[in-house]
């Protein structure tokens, strides 16, 4: 891969501090969302499952849109094949995220079986916010192992205590987690073509949300990336050089987080 | 062994299974730079559909709620550079207190 690119990043945007930084990041989104735990185990020994199962769907399932879908399936009176059925649909947005992280992850060994069971929608998030190798290394691997360190811990504190429980909405969990994904979005909204993507993915995931199963939205709003990334240059918004240009403006300003890695993007291969 | 244990241990290998394919795309595929520009946008895409599936949806409905006003917190929060942990815990903060005073 062009590992080399992110090295033009001014001196400095890389050092232990910036790193440190997101791995506090990585901490508190962790934190946030292994709360959540908390409804998904009371949730799940609710729906009939008991706390071995709901643990191994933590420990080893361990992507929380899936696991919901499970319990909801079987709650909801379905069947145990429609409840597998219903997560693994829901998991296919974790084979993207793979392929994205793929050029700045280490493949092979145990190390990427590791990486690979810890790629979900926070971990893939905080290393795409990342500007440089190490510091996308360091968001994936931070949010990853928090995330699951106390996904699986407030996951049977909620097996266990059930409905003594308060609900994670109360503490106004699910507004913190909308937050923390606009808060590693935000740097990137500064060029037009990428707040153009972001805005149009939003309403497309919103238009598609009463029509798909829950998750899949999402996928669908995939589309608008996997659009505007074919679409002939001179369609692009701000001009041929739109990706390039906004990418080394963002450089210029250090640590934001919105400067594409790939930068071999030869405008004039594509025609 | 029952059905349910069967479709737990089967669905969570799967999921494992998903993740790990994802990694084994050739890198040569990843570096053709149509691909390699559609997979620098995904995460853009990506995260402006988590941000509004997260915000204004329930299962398969649009639900407008004190989420909004905890997302709209942190957009100002975002305006004012604060640092990461204070937005967050400044929305799920509007959130709360909404819902403390009775307003869904």
């Amino acid at each position: 891969m062009n590992d080399a690119s992110p090295s033009l990043a001014e001196p400095g945007t890389d050092g232990e501090g910036r790193l440190r930084a997101i791995r506090r990041t990585g901490f508190s989104i962790g934190l946030a969302t292994g709360l959540y735990g908390i409804s998904f185990g009371a949730l799940a020994t609710a729906s009939g499952l008991d706390l071995w199962q709901a643990m191994v769907l933590s420990a080893v399932m361990f992507t929380g849109g899936s696991q919901f879908a499970f319990i909801g399936v079987v709650g909801g009176g379905g069947s145990a094949v429609g409840a597998a059925l219903a997560s693994v649909l829901l998991g296919v947005r974790n084979t993207l995220y793979g392929l994205i992280l793929a050029p700045s992850l280490p493949r092979g060994g145990a190390r990427g079986l590791v990486r690979a069971h810890l790629t979900i929608d926070e971990s893939a998030a905080l290393a795409a916010s990342g500007t440089t190798v190490a510091q996308k290394r360091a968001g994936f691997w931070s949010a990853g192992v928090w995330v699951y360190v106390f996904w699986n811990l407030f996951s049977l504190v909620g097996a266990l205590a059930g409905q003594y429980v308060a609900d994670p909405a109360a503490w106004g969990l699910d507004a913190a987690a909308a937050a923390a994904f606009l808060a590693l979005l935000w740097p990137r909204l500064r060029s037009l073509e990428t707040a153009a993507i972001a805005v149009a993915a939003a309403f497309v995931a919103l238009v598609t949300t009463p029509s798909l199963p829950p998750g899949l939205p999402v996928l669908a709003a995939a589309l608008v990336a996997v659009v505007a990334g074919v679409l002939p240059a001179r369609w692009r918004p701000a001009g041929p050089a739109a990706g390039a240009s906004a990418a080394a403006g963002s450089r210029a300003d250090g640590d934001d987080g919105a400067g594409p890695v790939m930068e071999h993007d030869d405008e004039q291969e594509d025609r | 062994m029952s059905v349910l244990w069967i479709a737990v241990i089967a669905a969570s290998a799967v999921s494992f299974a998903q993740k790990w394919l994802g990694y084994q795309t050739p890198p040569e595929l990843l570096e053709r730079p149509r691909i390699a520009r559609i997979t620098t946008l995904l995460p853009i895409a990506l995260l402006g559909a988590l941000v509004a599936v997260q915000a204004a949806t329930s299962g398969t409905e649009i639900v407008l709620d004190a989420r909004l006003a905890g997302l709209g917190v942190a957009v100002a929060l975002l305006c004012a550079r604060a640092p990461f942990l204070v937005v967050v815990i400044g929305a799920a903060a509007a959130a709360a207190a909404l819902r403390a005073l009775g307003w869904s």
